[in-house]
């Protein structure tokens, strides 16, 4: 195919008066709200609003807590569990002479010892019975008593309450949908995958385009203003010319490890709050070999923050993750477990009171367990969740009781954080 | 109601091609659905035995190397494997090309909506190298021909298909009073026993929907009543009655004896299910939705549940309410579409030659396809789990999605066009032929402001116009 360069147009349909020249030279003009977004004015940030720095990771899928912090101790337990027996007899690494650790997540074992790792073993959503993912997540990241009672996520409407947020301020990171963070007040989402090459030409009139929908506008207002702002590395560096205002790092590692390190660039600068999710805990059907590799994807995203946080801010980070609920405690017919009820939250970071089980530990007894099938939840994630984010930005108990998780039983401080 | 020829190839079609003439009227769209499956013959993609067949080259070339381990012949038996590999890759490069292709070049475009939106009503994928490539196979032979018979002959042929019990773990569920789990205890000492995905999944997301009237005690039956369901890479399905849970089991109040009848009791609450009142809400729903907008007109959705429930699912029978309804042709347009249909409508209004897209190596259609509709949050045959893709319009437009949306139609459609040797079409010609009746003054002039024909084609098929149906 041969190039024809053109250099003007002069199609009959053009609308009178407007030419490509005339255009740019009156394009703050066209549009108010153009020229007032990111796409044309840069962005200055306000000083954070707070100092620590809080991860949220949900585990999408169901987690088996009681396959990743084994309850060994428990007398019922070698009676539930035949192919997925832990405990230190089995590989598992002993952590308080009651619980031990999948093997999955060794490689955390010097945070552990540092007191950097905790758990918080048997809780639960109120989501109770019906056990469906989709149902169990939108609950987690509703946060409300029952479902379908809000739109927004609760990690918004947290920034709903805090003054002085700003877009940047919280970030949810990746291609999956993070409906904790949706809602009224400003998030910024991007995944380190995405990237884009358009002239300025091309951003400008893209803009004007998508201006009347409000969709459209949105993303690409967002779109162009993180690309801007995207890591590079130095090839990266060298070729933004080339590739127009897009040019990206060429992305080497793996994508919850890349994941992880925008996250821990966003913390280290204006950012306070990043969420994402690391999917793969849906384990029917044998176990261990799928546990593993999700282990292995937690505990690299967690040593990833570590290392690229650096020392000062890792010290005052809580990576806290969750997941939509439990399995069964008994293993079914196919060396997996079925949709339950208790899980457990996984903690780390320097503001985390770790090197403990947390939680209330309610036995495995069959009359113990929740409809005689799940581990019984003993405690609220949204309480846990609600204390720490007490502890961390100095969240008003009572609107974090009213607002951010509505009608949850605070209770007492269960002290996850270090003070 | 006032029909839309455009808005028909748009909203209920793949889009508006220069290459055809837009639907004349509803009767047409649903008369073409009874037609033969001309799409299917020109772009044949095999059937699942196909993909039966791949798997046991593949398990046949993994064991005989496995059995070399150690010896001279290792690295022969390697290269065998790795050349099964690249086969079973190619083979889904071109299944999806063939898939792309009916969607850029065919009349009827309601018939591949169809068979996309009960694709993923019925999401199943390969979770093993042997099966990774076999949901497009499973498409064909257990969704297609089914798109416009009754629900439950569609709900049987997907449940009972291999890929669906592999899919969703079934294949491995054992009566725990089964003559197997008896044996696997007396000879191996092993305990085999239920497994409850595929139940819940029937229950939850194929039939009454999440929040249905049933309980886990009703799972728990279904899944003891699923027990015997199997299948092997030779023969493909199998029932297997000494797996199956023996003695009746009870499903929202009603017996089904499976030890008297096997594969005919659960075929029989297949049955039920589909015919089920909750069904019919949860079936009108979805569909109002893909078709219309996410949150649907509330007459529109009981006037599909209605049908349903009076012709006991007849599925052509619950278009022809939908294409009835005057919530169905509102004239703006509300959903966005996700990326393939995003792609192929845009490779459809372009008038792609099709020698473009069947000259593309593997390499290529990774490169110009499947890697960016990843990016795009739609990975090929590889979503998040069995409830198959979102619905909402916010999920599909990110700033990372949009972002890619973007790089894809300003570069893509000028690399394809190199490689079948054809010129693009002029912008205001494709503006014409993409867009129709809607184009508008302001879109005429961004298609003239652009700086490159490159980036005027590309943003055309960027506008929100476009990208929404």
């Amino acid at each position: 195919m041969t190039k024809t360069p053109r250099h003007g147009f002069t199609g009959p349909s053009r609308p009178s008066g407007l030419t490509r020249r005339g255009f740019l030279a009156r394009s703050g003009l066209i549009g108010c709200s153009l020229a007032a977004s990111p796409l044309l004015t840069p962005v200055s940030f306000a000083a954070a609003p707070w100092d620590s720095r809080l991860v949220v990771i949900i585990l999408r899928g169901g987690m088996d807590a009681i396959d990743v912090v084994q309850p060994y101790g428990d007398p019922a337990y070698a009676g539930l569990r035949s192919s997925l027996r832990g405990g230190p007899q089995n590989g598992g690494l002993d952590l308080d002479g009651y619980f031990s650790l999948h093997p999955g997540l060794a490689p955390l074992m010097p945070l552990w010892r540092a007191e950097q790792l905790g758990f918080i073993h048997a809780v639960s959503t109120p989501y109770r019975d019906k056990r469906s993912h989709f149902d169990g997540q939108d609950l987690l990241e509703a946060g409300t008593p029952g479902l379908h009672q809000r739109r927004d996520g609760w990690l918004n409407r947290l920034l709903q309450i805090t003054p002085g947020v700003e877009a940047r301020t919280a970030f949810a990171i990746g291609q999956g949908e993070m409906k904790l963070l949706q809602g009224a007040a400003p998030v910024s989402d991007w995944s380190p995958d995405a990237e884009m090459a358009l002239s300025p030409q091309a951003e400008r009139l893209a803009g004007l385009m998508m201006e009347q929908d409000p969709l459209f506008h949105a993303a690409l207002a967002e779109a162009l203003d993180l690309a801007d702002s995207a890591p590079m590395d130095a090839d990266g560096a060298g070729s933004a010319e080339a590739t127009g205002s897009m040019g990206q790092a060429k992305a080497r590692s793996r994508p919850h490890q890349r994941i992880a390190s925008y996250a821990a660039q966003q913390l280290r600068g204006d950012s306070r709050i990043a969420a994402f999710s690391i999917n793969g805990w849906d384990t029917h059907n044998r176990q261990t070999g799928a546990l593993t590799r999700a282990l292995g994807r937690l505990s690299d995203t967690i040593l990833t923050l570590y290392r690229d946080l650096g020392p000062g801010i890792w010290d005052k980070t809580a990576v806290v993750a969750m997941t939509e609920f439990g399995r069964t405690v008994r293993e079914n017919g196919t060396s997996g477990t079925d949709h339950g009820t208790g899980g457990a939250m996984v903690l780390a970071g320097g503001a985390i009171r770790g090197g403990r089980v947390h939680g209330l530990w309610p036995g495995l007894e069959e009359a113990a367990l929740f409809d005689r099938r799940d581990l019984m939840p003993t405690g609220d994630v949204r309480a846990h969740m609600g204390w720490i984010m007490r502890g961390m930005i100095g969240t008003d108990a009572q609107q974090i009781a009213d607002v951010v998780f509505p009608g949850v039983e605070l209770g007492a401080d269960p002290g996850v954080l270090r003070r | 109601m006032r029909f839309d020829g455009e808005l028909a190839e748009i909203r209920f079609g793949c889009g508006l091609s220069p290459l055809h003439a837009p639907a004349a009227g509803p009767e047409r769209l649903l008369a073409d659905l009874q037609a033969p499956d001309h799409a299917a013959q020109t772009w044949s993609i095999p059937g699942f035995d196909a993909a039966l067949a791949d798997a046991r080259a593949y398990s046949a070339a993994r064991r005989a190397r496995k059995a070399a381990a150690g010896s001279p012949d290792f690295e022969m038996r390697d290269r065998d494997l790795k050349h099964q590999r690249a086969q079973m890759r190619d083979h889904q490069a071109d299944w999806f090309v063939r898939r792309l292709l009916r969607c850029v070049t065919t009349p009827h475009g309601f018939r591949e909506r169809l068979a996309l939106f009960w694709a993923d009503h019925f999401t199943a994928q390969g979770k093993i190298a042997a099966l990774r490539y076999a949901a497009t196979p499973y498409v064909e032979t257990s969704i297609r021909p089914h798109i416009a018979a009754r629900f439950e002959d569609l709900l049987i042929a997907a449940v009972t298909s291999p890929l669906m019990l592999h899919y969703l773990d079934q294949h491995r569920s054992t009566g725990p009073n089964s003559r197997r789990a008896k044996r696997v205890a007396q000879r191996q000492g092993r305990v085999v026993g239920l497994n409850e995905n595929l139940a819940r999944e029937v229950l939850e997301l194929h039939t009454l929907g999440v929040g249905g009237p049933y309980t886990q005690q009703d799972v728990r039956q279904l899944a003891e009543l699923f027990t015997g369901m199997i299948y092997d890479t030779t023969e493909g399905f199998k029932f297997a009655p000494g797996w199956a849970e023996p003695g009746a089991e009870t499903l929202l109040g009603k017996r089904y004896d499976a030890e008297v009848t096997g594969l005919a009791a659960i075929k029989q609450a297949l049955r039920d299910l589909a015919r089920h009142p909750a069904t019919a809400d949860h079936l009108a729903h979805k569909l109002a939705v893909h078709f219309t907008r996410d949150t649907p007109d509330p007459a529109l959705v009981a006037h599909l549940a209605a049908r349903y429930r009076a012709t006991s699912g007849d599925l052509t029978q619950v278009y022809a309410a939908l294409l009835e309804h005057p919530a169905a042709w509102q004239p703006d347009l509300e959903n966005v579409k996700p990326p393939f249909a995003y792609l192929a409508s845009a490779c459809r209004a372009l008038a792609l030659p099709a020698a473009a897209l069947t000259g593309l190596s593997r390499a290529q259609v990774n490169r110009f396809f499947l890697r960016p509709m990843q990016r795009m949050g739609q990975r090929w045959e590889v979503s998040n789990g069995p409830d198959g893709w979102p619905e909402g319009d916010a999920t599909w437009i990110t700033p990372q999605a949009l972002a890619e949306r973007l790089r894809w139609c300003m570069s893509v459609p000028t690399q394809v066009m190199v490689q079948g040797a054809g010129p693009l079409p002029a912008p205001l010609q494709l503006l014409r032929s993409a867009l129709g009746g809607r184009e508008t003054a302001q879109l005429r002039f961004v298609a003239t402001a652009a700086e490159t024909e490159r980036e005027a084609i590309g943003l055309i098929l960027a506008s929100p116009a476009f990208q929404r149906r």
